[in-house]
Parts: structure tokens; C-alpha cells; sequence
């Protein structure tokens, strides 16, 4: 906030002074021409006859798409069940690797700030930043087509992330509960699992549930690499343009999705 | 201290009622019968879990041979032999995730005020919860094949397909902080006599900021990492880059662009932190 005086003697108030103005006005046309330069970019790879015949295109798909065909969904109430045994065997088995990591990672808990948390943050990092349907692409390459590359790849996507939101929630633990458990004489493993690990409870189980929805999304296009599930009948039925086929999928995944977002929503709701 | 003596040398007596009497914590589920459902539920599904997935181990077993071979073709990562294509990528990359962001941000706001429950009355509310609903549903990957069939294959596609994903979950998290402002700001604005846009600018807009800033640094870079997979159903991007690098078995370059991935990935997530920690 800056009071200007202004040439008679009036003061008169201002939001900003006027270096700040300018410096906003800045950023924001730097942001536009940045925005404008890339859109730029884009549409010169872009052939737009075919854009210009969207609408058309559009309305022909969604033609051949409706009605759906209902008497598919019989085919792919295993395949649906796979892609949940696949979200959440890769959760769990990413919830007994990041744990470790998470308390390795957390400086209140690691045991060498010098050496252990940056290796740790690394392998937190890369494995975050690797989308799972780049960890399938690589996994069915050396494991095969199935579902164990879907779940090993959402277990290393994953990892990442519960150890990421833990270890931030293990930094923010109330250090005086750790004290008054360390002032009764107990050992680490003491501390960790009287004072620390009540403290983190709360936000684990939120942790994982929201992992374990995502991961149900998740789950359901990685057939489209070949590691298993709906996404494999998905692909499929793509290839051959049966539509009618991809809506049905379409409203599977939809539901389930639903289903899962309500799920974890109520346990997110009833521990936080 | 051994468990079994005192301090005082004498041995310690087990005492089933100072065991009983003794303090446990509290355990995560406090309704017994909610929390034995839970665990009996866990234990059912896991074993059904375990016997409905079919593995094909002897195929797995193989993978470790695999691996090494596969591992060994991504060491040492070539950036050089195909660096025009991996530019190419990672610039059509770079502009989409810019493009989408700023498509998503300008579109998402006026869903996220409709969204909001004391803004809007219930049909507006009902309709943009509904864009929500569907832009948060479905995988981004999905939107793309539906987009790549409409506009054809290349960068645009991806593009929308980001900026669509963008709207679902920047106005979701504002609605959420919008519904969450202080009123009594919003009133002392509105008792001034106030129009609405006024009303947003001053009472509301101050109250959301910070988190609208720090929520667009974080898409900002989700929308990268998203971006580098889009390619693999031709939305454009690196992922294509990618894609056709593993397809040629060309691993050594495969190697790069993830490492590639991974380092701007690292450098989003530090500037999008440091943001974050700047407005909050």
C-alpha cells in the first residue's frame, strides 16, 4: 500500500506504489506473450482443416458411441476386477515400501541428514516424477504383458508419493510429545512407536486411501500399454473402433471411479 | 534394564491385573465392531485378491535376465545421436504444459465460482460441481484418445486435454477455499455497495490468492509430468519422443529422455515449492 502526494499537495492513496505497478503489469505481459509464443508453437504443428472439422468429427463419434453395448459388460467384470486387485496390491505394496522411506527421509527421524535423507529424497523424486504408464511401458518390456507389471508399476509410482506426504507429516509432529516419551527413559523404537507414530496415524490412513483412489484411475488405462485390466479390453475395442464397446467401458470406470472417490472420501472424512 | 528384574535386584512378579489396568493407546477405529469388520474385510479381500490375479511367474522369472539386458541397453544414456527429436519433444512439451495451464487457469475460475455454494445459486452450483465431476473422473490419458480422434494426432490435442483435466481440479480447490473465505469481508465489501465484481475483486479475490497462485504452480507442474505420457496415445509431446524410442529399441535414448523428465520435474517441483512457500 503507498500514499502518493500528488503535484497539489493532496495525498491520495494507492494499492501499490507505482515501481510495483509496473512490475506486476510486467509479469503479466511476460506471462501473455510467453502463453501466446507457445500457443504459437503448438499451432504450427497443428493441421487445423482437421481441428475446423471437430464439431463434425465429434458428433460422428458420439453417434457411433451411443447406445452402448450393454451385453459387453459381461466380459469385463473380471478385467474390472483386476484393475482393483491391480490399484490395490500396488498400494499396499507401496504403503511397506514407503513407510521405511518416509521415516528415513523425514530429518526428526533419519538417521544421517548428510548421506541417507538426499539419497532417499532422490529415489522419492524419481520415482514421483515417472508417470505409472511410463513405469508399465518399461515393466511389461522386461516382465510381459500382464498384471504383475500393472501393480509392480503402481507400487513404484506410488512409493513416492505415501513417502513424500508421510515424511512431511512426520516433520510436522508436535516435538513436545516426542520429549515427554524420550523423558521416560525410552529407547528409539520406543519414541518412534509411542510418540511419532500415533502423532502420523491420522494422516497415514488419509494418505493411503487417497493414494488408493488415484490408483484406481490410474489402473484403468494401463492395459492400454499391456499391463492388464480394463484398459487392456479398452485398447482393444479402440483398435477394432467398437465404439459402442468404449462406452461401456467408459460408464464401468466411471462408476467404480465414483465408487472409490466416495469410499475414500468417508475414511478421509472419518480420520482426519 | 532386563525386563525381569527391578532396579532393586528383586524379580518381578507378573500381575495379570496391573496388565489389564495398564495404558494402551487408543487404537485408529474406536467402534470395536467397525474396526474387526474392517480387519476381517482386509483379510477376505486379500485372499481373494491373491487367488483371482493371475501371474504368469515362470514369464516373470525370466524378467530378471531381462532386466539386466534391458538395463544394461539404457547405460550410458544417449543424449547426442537423437537430440533433435528429444528438443523437439521436450519444447512441444514444455509449450503445451504452458498453453494448458493458462487455458485451464482462465477457464477454471468462473467454474470455481459457480461451484462455490454461498456464490451460487443451486442450478449454477449443480452444473459446475457436474464439469467437475466428469473432468476429475476420467484419466487424462482417456480425454486425450477421445481428443486425438476429434482434432486429429499432435500437440493440440494434448494441449486441451490438459487444459480440460486443469479445470476439474482447479476448481474443485477453489471452490473448496472460496467456500471456506471469511464472510464477514465479503460483507463489509458488499455494505459499501458494491456490484458482484467488485464484491469478487475486493472481498474474495484477496482471501483466495495466495492459494490460487500456489495451487496454479503446483498444475503448472503436474501438467508437465502429464504431458510426458500423453504421447503415448499421439497427444504430442515427449512422451511420443518416448514412445518411439522404445519401440526402436533404442534404450540409451529412452535413458536420456527419462533422466531428462526427471531433472525438469525436480526443477518444476523446487520453483513450484518455492512459490508455494512465497504466498502462503
Amino acid at each position: 500500500m503507498a500514499i502518493l502526494t500528488r503535484a497539489d499537495g493532496v495525498p491520495e492513496w494507492r494499492r501499490r506504489t507505482p515501481r510495483a505497478d509496473l512490475l506486476v503489469w510486467a509479469g503479466w505481459f511476460g506471462a501473455v506473450a510467453l502463453t501466446l509464443l507457445c500457443f504459437q508453437f503448438i499451432s504450427d504443428r497443428t493441421i487445423w482443416a482437421f481441428v475446423w472439422d471437430a464439431p463434425t468429427q465429434g458428433a460422428d463419434l458420439i453417434a457411433r458411441m451411443f447406445p452402448p453395448r450393454w451385453s459387453y459388460a459381461s466380459q469385463l467384470w473380471k478385467p474390472l476386477l483386476d484393475t482393483i486387485n491391480m490399484a490395490t496390491i500396488g498400494t499396499a505394496l507401496a504403503i511397506v515400501i514407503g513407510v521405511p522411506l518416509a521415516f528415513l527421509a523425514a530429518h526428526n527421524t533419519t538417521p544421517s541428514r548428510a548421506f541417507v535423507r538426499p539419497a532417499v529424497l532422490f529415489i522419492i523424486v524419481a520415482s514421483r516424477s515417472i508417470n505409472s504408464l511410463i513405469w508399465a511401458l518399461i515393466l511389461v518390456i522386461i516382465l510381459g504383458p500382464g498384471l504383475l507389471a500393472g501393480i509392480l508399476s503402481i507400487a513404484l509410482r506410488s512409493v513416492g508419493f505415501i513417502a513424500k506426504l508421510l515424511y512431511e507429516a512426520i516433520e510436522e509432529i508436535d516435538p513436545t510429545q516426542v520429549e515427554a516419551v524420550t523423558a521416560t527413559g525410552a529407547s528409539r523404537p520406543q519414541v518412534l512407536g509411542w510418540s511419532i507414530v500415533p502423532q502420523i496415524m491420522p494422516a497415514f490412513a488419509g494418505i493411503s486411501v487417497f493414494r488408493w483412489d488415484i490408483n484406481i484411475r490410474e489402473a484403468t488405462v494401463l492395459g492400454l500399454v499391456g499391463a492388464g485390466g480394463i484398459g487392456m479390453q479398452m485398447q482393444a475395442s479402440i483398435n477394432v473402433l467398437a465404439w459402442p464397446q468404449v462406452t461401456m467401458i467408459f460408464i464401468l470406470i466411471l462408476g467404480t471411479v465414483l465408487v472409490s472417490e466416495w469410499l475414500s472420501a468417508r475414511v478421509r472424512h472419518a480420520v482426519i | 534394564m532386563s525386563a525381569s528384574t527391578l532396579p532393586s535386584g528383586e524379580a518381578r512378579v507378573f500381575d495379570p491385573v496391573a496388565a489389564a489396568r495398564a495404558w494402551r493407546p487408543p487404537p485408529l477405529i474406536e467402534t470395536p465392531w467397525l474396526r474387526y469388520a474392517v480387519y476381517l474385510g482386509a483379510l477376505a479381500y486379500a485372499l481373494l485378491a491373491f487367488t483371482t490375479v493371475e501371474v504368469n511367474w515362470t514369464r516373470a522369472a525370466e524378467g530378471v535376465e531381462r532386466a539386466a539386458r534391458f538395463l544394461s541397453g539404457f547405460f550410458p544414456p544417449d543424449f547426442v545421436s537423437k537430440r533433435q527429436d528429444i528438443m523437439e519433444g521436450l519444447l512441444e512439451s514444455l509449450t503445451m504444459t504452458v498453453v494448458s495451464t493458462g487455458i485451464g487457469i482462465i477457464l477454471s475460475i468462473p467454474v470455481a465460482l459457480g461451484a462455490s455454494r454461498n456464490l451460487a445459486p443451486l442450478p449454477v452450483y449443480l452444473f459446475c460441481r457436474g464439469i467437475i465431476a466428469i473432468s476429475r473422473t476420467f484419466q487424462e490419458i482417456i480425454i486425450a484418445i477421445v481428443f486425438v480422434a476429434m482434432l486429429g494426432f499432435g500437440p493440440l490435442a494434448g494441449t486441451l486435454t490438459l487444459a480440460f483435466a486443469t479445470i476439474g481440479f482447479m476448481a474443485k480447490l477453489i471452490a473448496e477455499d472460496i467456500e471456506d473465505i471469511q464472510a464477514s469481508q465479503a460483507e463489509a465489501v458488499r455494505a459499501t455497495g458494491s456490484s458482484w465484481f467488485q464484491l469478487l475483486a475486493w472481498g474474495i479475490l484477496p482471501q483466495v490468492r495466495p492459494r490460487l497462485i500456489g495451487l496454479s504452480a503446483y498444475r503448472l507442474d503436474i501438467n508437465f509430468r502429464e504431458s510426458a505420457v500423453l504421447g503415448l496415445v499421439g497427444a504430442g509431446g515427449i512422451g511420443d519422443t518416448l514412445n518411439t524410442a522404445f519401440d526402436r529399441y533404442e534404450f540409451d535414448t529412452a535413458a536420456a529422455v527419462l533422466l531428462i523428465i526427471i531433472a525438469i520435474v525436480l526443477a518444476c517441483e523446487y520453483a513450484s515449492g518455492f512459490i508455494r512457500r512465497k504466498v502462503q
